[in-house]
């Protein structure tokens, strides 16, 4: 690890402030990404601001028909909720099978979707409920957040403070997981809203994504087998030790499946 | 004292100290006034080093040395040594080049050490390493063992143009070739044997001292057998006094072969402690492990095997090339030749064998032994024959394992080993049953209900392990004896300590010897310590690998025992005033033979250390005995491995549902700590065949998979519960009867699981695949297939 | 620039003046000599290092100690209560969960949480739960009884 100034503000707007005037500052949340980079030298920013003081980014709240989830909400506390269970189980699920308990218990929402991981779990969920990222500035729909690897729509001093989650009428995550990270080698969440199906894909391309062509089969007939021929074109998709894109291509038909029938049984 | 100690499953003595966090590892050695060395290593694979400038690097804070290879060769501080001279096939010694600690004009691999940064704080060498200057240019790089020997390969080393270390073979080529001429049916198989990176959970580590006072050294190292290392480290690089250096292996977080070798590190932090007068700790971080520590395995082979029409097996050939990496460690040029070659008999009554073997250099990080070294390859190479073969001539596969099966021993192998006692047939049917493999096609069945398919693979081995008898070692190139050395301190109030040359990082010595000793001596294992891993403390040692404690460091133990009883023999009958060969030595008591007259071993303990009344005109005071052993045969653990999968044929994800190991030790003298042995090796097997993957990107040489991000390390999740059991025929040529058992697991289990993919897949026209036998590779092996159908 | 960290440790409280680069795990190994918890591991998967903060299993090589300002931190050498073992630890010894013992406290540790949260957990909740801890010894066969055995003498 390189040397770094450590500030650890009470306040949003302190932190904010704090990012503003350090070119070279970061956000810390529960740094389960970020630690191990700046052991390894991979990151090595002047300073870092640490989040976790900061009581107004905590927090679930299930209203009506959203559930929020405040940003510094770790993914143990997302998979134990009790609003989480009736809101969105299959965001729950989701949680709960993210990295392992270790990570799950210091890793948050925020700092999950900030990093933007090409294999990371919640910007599935996030995409594929068509959720709504808020930050200290401004709402941000989950279409315009996730720009490229590792790139999102946040700007300089912008700190993500929860995320609303609209409740869908059924929704499943199916995960194919990298043997030796955990992380997601194809992840697909399929979700059924008021009048709209969505179908992110993560771990298979440089960002989640959406698969459209899945998306308008299920809005016709929400069920596995009307995926069986749909196949997202390799082209563009990720190649690497771990799987070719080819067989990433195939597993994203497989993995929708299977969230999909999860989805219509319920589990 | 009357309860049997051999063969109980005793509680370890050393998992207290271990549960409650108080164990000490080398990293948990702090020294006063202790400083950090970090190593700057190569990002190349291959490049010649123009200069290196260390100037900003020197001026850092808390920096308090640099060194590079200029100054180790300033110093003359010589090379690693290699401790196995290979012969070729036309009689001349293996190619040995120089492996200085710190690179001297030229690094071979990403992670080859080229400077070490001394400072006050670990992150003062870290930080200053990153302002230590090298200018590099860069070289082609060969990464992979096939392609080291093809014309215009990139050279590593000057006296191997041809990227050749040797070119060797074993067996009656004449004599295989006729019978392949002769033969009714030849299988042959091209496969390789992955890479893998042993990842012992506790990392390298080393803290080095020197006193001034006495010109003398201390090493802590995570390390198997420190005597060795003492010995290749004062005799053939530092040029010190062995008297003048202790070295001490204290607990050491599971070692699996890579903890065997002498390293660079701890080499140059030794010399380095007296140049800066301070002492210096260095550990490992896990990504300097995956670049650093000998990997194991890496053989490309090609095998045939010749039957005739009854599914006798006639001939075996077998041409492998294994990769040596970018410098031959400490072991590695025996690892794919004596261990490797000889054990290519299995336990079948093949008659003719014939193994050639060519081992290269590559642009790669230092092969050398991994659990089973060499007899996991031999392994697969010939399981997967058989199996293969069984499948080509309609032969069931248990069957025609039982028709060629070695059933009379002695048994001398056409590939150099005394088999001294086995009996195969025993396992393969203990295991056929705890497998259930009646009700294996129903469970077929069922599995075909859900969708998946089910397969069952079979796996039989021969081990060869208590390394060695010292004098067949060295006729075959071995540069060191390969006994072991112990010794029986019994202390005048009757408790004894046990000095071993053996190495306990895992394998439970502290409890099994204990046994040992108080099943001989008749006293509780509470009374019994075990000394292990300290060359100021143990008279010698050969350490521990190649599943030889047991066998060789405990059969010392006995050696030294007899020793203690036969003195405890003369001191009790001059206390009993009876004629020597009069007393009987019987659980802890010394009698006169047919009397009531009797005193126990504290007593006569108490007499040789206050010899009050003590035959001192004949007998030396002290109850303290030493034996070296050396062993006269090599052991010859057995067993019958049998695992059953179940793949999802949408992803091609294999899970493991059943495996089952039926393993011949010989005698057991702990069967708890056995069977733990035996699950770990398992999990290391099957770890290999489903997940672990050493991969090198071929054309930079960066290796790709230098965290646990990358290597798929097997977690819990991964592996079934096992089913073990084991069968006894004891070992003819040690007094224990003792085998060995640290490495079955890793040497039955990749053939096993193999073997049970293509069972499941077989139907579907597949015929091999490839380890690590991923999801991708099986859903691969299918398409391929289908795609193969639909075209014909 | 040092910073002023206070925390509780094993039930001890304790202030140290740290460069903000010091791990959590650097502070109790190399501040509070508390070297039953280990490192194994550079990018947060081995587990051997995990500790309790307020109650929550976490890897402490993944902290930094300013992180855990004003925590409670629970280490393997606080588990057993004087001398007598923790019914999870006996397990451990028990059923011979553990071989070389480095990947162990962070296994007892991790436990702990386990079985908290899954009082009478399967085996393959105990496989499933133990995903955070890498051992390579045991093959973790034994690591599974014990978690089960454990878990039936923490009810008792």
């Amino acid at each position: 690890m390189r040397a770094f100034d450590y500030h650890r503000p009470a306040t949003l707007k302190e932190a904010a402030s704090l990012l503003r005037k350090n070119e070279n500052a970061r956000a810390l949340s529960g740094g389960q990404s970020l630690i191990p980079a700046l052991k390894l030298r991979l990151a090595a920013p002047a300073a870092l601001v640490d989040l976790g003081a900061i009581e107004e980014l905590r927090g679930i709240k299930l209203d009506g028909a959203v559930l929020t989830v405040g940003a510094m909400v770790r993914h143990s506390e997302v998979a134990t909720s009790r609003d989480v269970a009736i809101g969105i189980p299959a965001l729950a699920r989701l949680a709960e099978d993210i990295g392992d308990r270790q990570v799950r218990n210091m890793g948050t929402l925020g700092g999950a979707l900030a990093n933007n991981d090409p294999a990371a779990d919640y910007p599935a969920a996030v995409l594929g409920l068509g959720a709504t990222i808020h930050t200290n500035k401004r709402a941000i729909a989950a279409d315009k957040f996730f720009l490229g690897l590792y790139e999102t729509a946040l700007k300089r001093g912008e700190i993500i403070t929860s995320v609303a989650f609209p409740l869908p009428k059924r929704a499943a995550y199916a995960k194919f997981a990298n043997p030796a990270s955990r992380f997601a080698l194809v992840g697909v969440f399929v979700s059924e809203g008021a009048g709209s199906v969505r179908v992110a894909v993560t771990g298979a391309a440089p960002c989640v994504f959406r698969a459209k062509d899945m998306e308008k089969k299920l809005a016709a007939n929400f069920a596995p087998d009307v995926l069986a021929k749909v196949r997202v074109p390799p082209d563009g998709l990720n190649s690497d030790i771990h799987a070719s894109a080819e067989y990433r291509a195939h597993l994203i038909t497989v993995m929708a499946k299977r969230a999909v029938a999860a989805a219509v049984a319920g589990k | 004292m009357n309860a049997p100690v051999i063969g109980q499953p005793i509680k370890r003595k050393e998992d207290y100290r271990f549960l409650t966090g108080s164990g000490m590892y080398t990293d948990d050695v702090t020294l006063p006034g202790q400083t950090y060395a970090y190593f700057v290593r190569s990002p190349h694979a291959h490049a010649t080093i123009r200069s290196i400038d260390v100037s900003k690097a020197r001026a850092a804070p808390g920096v308090i040395a640099i060194f590079t290879g200029d100054d180790l060769a300033r110093a003359k501080v010589g090379g690693l040594p290699c401790g196995w001279l290979i012969t070729d096939v036309n009689g001349q010694p293996m190619k040995e080049p120089p492996h200085p600690p710190l690179a001297q004009g030229k690094v071979r691999y990403v992670g080859d050490h080229v400077a070490v940064v001394i400072a006050e704080t670990l992150n003062q060498a870290k930080d200053a390493a990153e302002l230590v200057d090298v200018d590099y240019a860069t070289l082609p790089a060969v990464v992979n063992a096939g392609d080291a020997r093809k014309p215009g390969a990139a050279v590593l080393h000057d006296i191997a143009p041809d990227n050749t270390c040797y070119v060797w073979a074993l067996g009656d080529k004449a004599a295989v070739d006729r019978a392949f001429a002769g033969a009714d049916h030849v299988t042959t198989l091209e496969f390789t044997n992955n890479r893998l990176i042993p990842n012992a959970i506790e990392p390298r580590a080393a803290v080095a001292q020197y006193s001034r006072g006495d010109d003398a050294y201390t090493l802590y190292v995570a390390n198997q057998n420190p005597h060795v290392e003492r010995l290749l480290m004062t005799a053939f690089v530092l040029g010190l006094p062995e008297h003048k250096v202790r070295v001490i292996a204290p607990d050491v977080g599971g070692g699996f072969g890579s903890k065997i070798y002498l390293y660079a590190e701890e080499t140059v932090i030794t010399w380095a402690a007296k140049q800066t007068g301070r002492p210096i700790k260095w550990t490992a971080e896990r990504s300097e492990s995956f670049l650093s520590d000998a990997h194991g395995r890496d053989h490309l082979t090609k095998a045939e095997l010749a039957l005739d029409k009854n599914g006798t097996f006639l001939a075996m050939r077998v041409i492998t090339t294994a990769n040596m990496g970018a410098y031959l460690s400490t072991f590695a040029s025996c690892i794919p030749t004596i261990l490797y070659a000889t054990l290519l008999a299995g336990q079948y009554t093949t008659p003719a064998i014939y193994c050639q073997v060519t081992a290269v250099f590559t642009n790669t990080a230092p092969v050398d032994a991994y659990r089973g070294a060499g007899r996991p390859e031999a392994t697969y190479v010939v399981e997967r024959l058989v199996d293969t073969a069984a499948r080509e001539t309609g032969i069931d596969r248990a069957e025609i394992r039982r028709r060629n099966f070695i059933t009379q021993f002695p048994y001398q192998t056409p590939v150099a080993l005394l088999y001294d006692t086995g009996n195969y047939e025993a396992t393969l049917a203990e295991a056929m049953k705890l497998a259930d493999v009646a009700g294996f096609e129903a469970r077929r069945k069922q599995a075909e209900d859900r969708g998946k398919l089910r397969g069952l693979g079979y796996s039989t081995y021969i081990e060869a392990c208590g390394l060695a008898p010292s004098n067949v070692a060295g006729s075959l190139g071995g540069r060191a004896g390969l006994f072991e050395a112990g010794e029986v301190r019994v202390h005048p109030t009757g408790t004894v300590t046990v000095f071993t040359g053996s190495h306990s990082h895992g394998q439970g010595h502290e409890t099994t010897f204990a046994q040992v000793v108080a099943d001989r001596l008749g006293m509780p294992v509470e009374n019994i310590d075990i000394v292990h891993g300290d060359t100021g403390r143990i008279l010698f040692g050969m350490g521990t690998y190649g599943s030889r404690s047991i066998a060789v460091g405990g059969t010392a133990i006995v050696k030294a025992l007899d020793k203690i009883v036969a003195k405890g023999r003369k001191i009790a009958a001059h206390m009993l005033e009876a004629a020597e060969a009069d007393i009987e030595f019987d659980r802890g008591n010394f009698k006169v033979a047919g009397t009531d007259k009797s005193v126990t071993i504290g007593q006569v303990a108490f007499a040789a250390y206050v010899p009050h009344n003590y035959p001192l005109d004949k007998l030396e005071p002290g109850l303290n005995e030493s034996a070296f052993y050396d062993p006269t045969n090599f052991t010859f653990p057995a067993g019958s491995h049998l695992c059953e999968v179940e793949i999802d044929p949408e992803t091609g994800q294999t899970r493991i549902v059943n495996f089952t190991a039926v393993d011949d030790f010989g005698k057991i003298i702990n069967p708890m700590i056995v069977e733990g042995q035996v699950h770990g090796g398992l999990a290391q097997g099957i770890g290999q065949a489903l997940l672990e993957a050493c991969v090198y990107d071929p054309e930079s040489g960066q290796l790709l998979t230098g965290t646990y991000m990358d290597y798929a390390l097997p977690r819990a999740d991964d592996l079934p519960s096992f089913r073990v059991a084991t069968k006894e025929t004891p070992c003819t040529h040690n007094p224990l009867g003792v085998k060995g058992c640290g490495e079955a697991g890793a040497i039955g289990a990749p053939a096993a699981v193999i073997n049970a993919i293509i069972d499941a897949l077989a139907p579907l026209g597949v015929r091999d695949i490839e380890m690590p036998a991923t999801a991708e590779r099986v859903w691969r092996a299918m398409q391929n297939t289908r795609e193969l159908k639909k075209a014909a | 620039m040092g910073i002023t960290v206070s925390m509780t440790v094993n039930g001890q409280a304790v202030t140290a003046e740290l460069d903000p680069r010091t791990l959590l795990v650097q502070f109790l190994r190399e501040y509070r000599q508390l070297t039953g918890t280990h490192v194994g591991c550079d990018t947060g998967q081995c587990g051997a290092c995990t500790v309790h903060l307020d109650g929550r299993a976490v890897k402490a090589c993944n902290i930094l100690a300013v992180q855990a300002q004003g925590a409670q931190i629970l280490t393997i050498e606080g588990v057993a209560a004087n001398s007598e073992l923790h019914p999870m630890q006996a397990a451990f010894r028990d059923h011979h969960g553990l071989q070389c013992g480095f990947c162990t406290p962070g296994m007892v540790m991790n436990a702990l949480e386990l079985v908290r949260k899954h009082p009478d957990p399967s085996e393959e909740t105990i496989r499933a739960g133990l995903d955070g801890n890498l051992c390579r010894c045991t093959g973790y066969h034994n690591i599974v009884k014990a978690v089960q055995a454990g878990a039936a003498a923490m009810k008792r």
